[in-house]
């Protein structure tokens, strides 16, 4: 394998000594002079037509700017479906009508925060009740109230995924399981509620600050539901305080900003408060999954028949990518010959759902793995084995989806099993000590142009100079994942210099090369790192020739750019340092600077990504049977993630996947009653804390993946997945409770415990 | 009616006109413009709004600004000794990669801060408890565990050298 001098080395995020110190600039430090500050009035009720809204009090008030509705608007849809308009749902501002607890029905911007939230109890909305559904079975029933006109029967995507013959596939088998897994929302709890802040420049364009993972995205949408032209739009992403999935679309308050600067010619700006987020913000779907799989006695799969239903609440929002993908990765871990899947994404009045950290993955694998082990049990054989036996490799092809490059995901079952003395734990615990396993795999961005763009997916232009140093330029977004770092790192390791010697500038729509699509679905890395080195390949072509002219070589000559210098690969004497090669470049292109535009685009890669991660991980827990409280004594993990670029952000990234794993198993949940969010703060939803992290191991698994910058791919999003169900199953093995509908709550431990002495057995 | 309150942040002394319901936190960010300390939740959950006063630490976002009348406040602009320096604690969050969106840094760091002042040499179980009530969500926690030992550590050794020298 090849040799880096930079990459896989533990190089100090780009950003850390700047945050450390305070001084990184997130949207809501922004100040501008004249700045006007907004808040938005947002709907009581789940579903209700809007009558008659009166705002002539509330603009009235000393100190308020401007008051709009959707009257003040241009009233055009958006959603990030591009491709598919019907999909695009959503107008900033509800119009007629509002269809969830939390839905923006007006905004105001006043001198302060105070006025403008006083100016907001002046609006007098006048509603009309309507019946309302908040879950699924619900919202499908015939008659149901309907939540979209365009809609009527309130599934707005359908996806079907089929190769084989799954009947054929179950009359082979030797044993069938079918169940239904329900799983629920939980809050991305990004620390840093989303804030936007506008300001119109001299020609009536406007340039927006926003908490966003998708500037790009915002610049379009932002356009056309203002009816501006694109690059009348400039979008810069500050410092981003975590987004998980839940910053990824055109927002009501990045709206309302903009048009609100425009109309009031001062800059304004709206930051959510906590409350906000968690009554109204983004949300995981919740889920109702219907999966059936069979085998033949020795544990061979032989097919699986997978429906899912999805609450995507009130709007589309990235629900369709959702439904896609949580379809394809119930085809994913292993090989299924015979497979069909069916996923509705249903309107419901709730929150909408959207992305989060796994994109469909969690729910999906959790039913996966679950019906593994519980199918292990019935076979009598050990869940590690079962999964080695059906495991893809690299190679398998999912028909018409997917073809699977490099993958350590056998190996990676291997080692957590060792690592964790699998074999004699599952055997030899303590009376309400329990192991349990779960696994995933993850994409590595997504090859389906749904957005529409007519740009490369990522592109990077970089730039070098005389005085040895480089300058990138790229639209990708670094939210706290550290992909500025890598990004440097790559170019640091293509053009053989140090991380000081590279400046970069990114996430500015206006400044930065068309396009990137942001940060969701572990992308940044493969495809703008991707960009980045076809740039940086552009730039050595430019400075290889002056080297190779200034030395007279022989035009076999292999150069190579390598610890500052550009150089014969034979003969290190014949070269130049780094900026010399470029001087004389530039000198021979009579001044004009040495600059290179690179790109990625996914061509013929399938529908769902270029490449996927792969891992294992098993969790160790104690259960309090008197109790019915979960600890978790330890996880471990192995994962495959090809090259790995920086192992401490990687290994920060998987810690913190273990954190909202925990989370997402046995602590986090939204309480709701009907359509109202009841738990709006930090007490109430409950997030892991440091105490509350178990010891952890990891091991990478060494692979190469041919598609990835450096034979990099997707690390720490598909993490979100195994914890879960690892912990679920280890609860099964110490107590003999088997969730079938996520939280794990000690309410419904200590209930089945309960049941199980009175019928004296252990549930399958 | 506002209230006029006198109080020193990382040794600079300000005088400043205030509502009685301001916050310590809006003061800080909006009036002095020291926006390293953050506003996570308003509410006193996640510890991102950390500040010191006097010796004890306080979520800002619940601390009235009249209460610090008279009062030293420290954040995070006063820990680093210079714009080339950093101070140990921050070293070593930024060494351990315990920085990932940096959005919870600054409380943790205070935290941190004021846990080092109390116990120079914490075990893993007193810097976990030292930490809880601050979320973050991105780190998983264990790089910022990391981190608060490292630094611990660093200023033990720096303590012996001054002694010593
Ligand atoms: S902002 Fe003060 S504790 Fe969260
Ligand atoms: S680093 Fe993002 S919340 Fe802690």
């Amino acid at each position: 394998m090849k040799r880096f001098s930079i990459i896989g080395k533990d190089v100090p995020r780009t950003d850390a000594a700047t945050k450390a110190r305070g001084s990184a600039i997130y949207t809501d430090d922004m100040k501008l002079p004249g700045m006007l500050h907004g808040r938005l009035l947002r709907s009581p009720f789940a579903h209700a037509l809007i009558k008659h809204i009166d705002t002539s009090k509330a603009a009235s008030l000393p100190g308020v700017k401007c008051v709009i509705t959707a009257e003040d608007t241009p009233k055009i849809k958006y959603g990030n479906w591009r491709l598919f308009p019907e999909t695009q749902d959503e107008y900033a501002l509800a119009v007629e009508k509002v269809r969830f607890i939390g839905d923006e029905v007006a905004a105001v911007c006043a001198i302060d925060k105070d006025t403008a939230e006083e100016a907001l109890d002046l609006i007098e909305v006048e509603y009309e009740d309507l019946p309302a559904v908040f879950d699924v079975a619900s919202s499908m029933q015939p008659g149901a109230p309907v939540i979209h006109d365009y809609c009527p029967t309130n599934i707005s995507v359908n996806r079907k995924i089929k190769y084989g013959d799954v009947e054929k596939g179950f009359a082979d088998s030797d044993y069938v399981r079918e169940d239904v897994f329900t799983v629920h929302g939980v809050s991305h709890a990004y620390l840093e509620p989303c804030s936007a802040l506008a300001q119109v420049d001299l020609d009536g364009r406007i340039t927006l600050w926003t908490s966003t993972q998708v500037p790009y995205i915002v610049q379009c949408l932002l356009a056309s539901t203002l009816g501006m032209r694109e690059n009348d739009i400039r979008v810069i992403k500050p410092y981003v305080g975590g987004g998980f999935g839940g910053k990824m679309e055109l927002r009501a308050w990045e709206f309302c900003a903009a048009l609100m600067a425009k109309m009031t010619g001062r800059p304004v700006k709206f930051t959510l408060s906590r409350e906000e987020e968690f009554l109204a913000g983004r949300r995981r779907h919740p889920m109702t999954i219907h999966s059936k799989v069979g085998f033949r006695k020795d544990g061979t799969l032989t097919a699986k028949d997978l429906k899912i239903r999805l609450d995507g609440g009130a709007y589309n929002a990235m629900g369709p990518t959702a439904t896609f993908l949580c379809g394809n990765f119930g085809a994913m871990l292993y090989r299924y010959p015979n497979y069909r899947f069916h996923g509705e994404h249903v309107y419901t009045n709730k929150p909408p759902a959207s992305a989060m950290r796994g994109f469909g993955a969690p729910q999906s694998l959790y039913a996966t793995e679950i019906q593994m082990n519980i199918a292990a049990e019935a076979l009598g054989i050990d869940p590690v084995d079962l999964r080695i036996k059906n495991a893809q490799v690299s190679g398998d092809e999912i028909p018409d989806v997917a073809v699977i490059s490099s993958c350590g995901f056998v190996e990676s079952i291997k080692a957590v099993a060792e690592m964790s003395e699998w074999k004699e734990k599952r055997k030899n615990l303590k009376p309400g000590h329990g192991i349990g396993i779960g696994c995933y795999s993850f994409i590595s961005g997504g090859v389906f142009n749904w957005f529409n763009t007519q740009y490369p997916f990522s592109a990077a232009e970089v730039r070098v100079f005389s005085d040895g140093t480089a300058h990138l330029l790229s639209m990708a977004s670094d939210i706290g994942q550290g992909s500025d770092t890598v990004l440097k790192q790559i170019l640091a390791e293509e053009l053989g210099l140090r991380m000081e010697d590279i400046r970069i500038t990114v996430a500015d729509t206006s400044m930065t090369p068309q396009a990137d699509l942001g940060a969701w679905g572990s992308r940044v890395t493969l495809m703008a790192g991707n960009a980045v080195i076809d740039a940086a390949r552009k730039i050595k072509e430019q400075i290889f020739g002056s080297v190779s002219a200034r030395f007279n070589l022989n035009v076999i000559h292999e150069l190579e750019c390598k610890d500052g210098r550009v150089q014969s690969k034979v003969k290190s004497d014949y070269g130049l340092s780094f900026g010399e090669a470029v001087a004389m470049a530039q000198k021979a292109n009579r001044g004009e600077p040495i600059v290179a535009r690179g790109s990625y685009t996914p061509r013929d890669k399938g529908l769902v990504t270029p490449a996927f991660g792969f891992g294992a991980q098993v969790a160790e827990v104690e259960v309090d049977r008197e109790t019915g409280l979960v600890e978790v004594k330890h996880m471990w993990t192995a994962h495959d993630c090809g090259t790995v670029i920086n192992p401490r952000s990687v290994e920060g990234q998987l810690a913190g996947s273990i954190q909202m794993g925990l989370g997402y198993a046995l602590s986090e949940q939204f309480v709701m009653d009907g359509g109202k969010t009841l738990n709006t703060n930090f007490a109430d939803y409950k997030m892991p804390m440091a105490t509350d992290m178990p010891p952890s191991d990891v091991v990478h698994i060494d692979t190469y993946e041919p598609e990835g910058p450096m034979g990099a791919k997707e690390a720490g999003e598909g993490l979100a997945s195994p914890t879960a169900p690892a912990i679920s199953d280890a609860v099964y093995h110490a107590v003999g409770y088997r969730c079938m509908d996520l939280p794990i709550t000690p309410e419904k431990i200590l209930e089945d415990l309960e049941k199980m002495s009175e019928t004296g057995d252990k549930q399958a | 009616m506002k209230h006029q309150i006198r109080f020193t942040v990382n040794g600079d002394e300000y005088v400043v006109a205030v509502d009685p319901r301001r916050t310590l936190n809006e003061v800080l960010r909006d009036d002095l413009n020291l926006t390293g300390t953050k506003l996570g939740c308003g509410t006193g959950d996640c510890g991102a709004c950390t500040v010191i006063v006097e010796d004890r630490t306080v979520s800002s976002c619940l601390t009235l600004a009249v209460s610090v009348n008279g009062k030293a406040v420290r954040t995070v602009e006063g820990l680093a000794p210079s714009g080339e320096e950093l101070h140990p604690i921050q070293e070593a969050f930024v060494k351990t990669g315990a920085i990932q969106c940096g959005f919870c840094t600054s409380g943790m760091e205070m935290a941190a801060a004021h846990l080092l002042s109390r116990n120079p040499s914490p075990g893993e179980e007193e810097i976990r408890a030292g930490l809880s009530g601050h979320l973050c969500r991105c780190t998983g926690y264990n790089q910022i565990v990391e981190a608060v030992s490292v630094a611990a550590e660093a200023m033990r050794n720096s303590k012996t050298e001054e002694v010593k020298g």
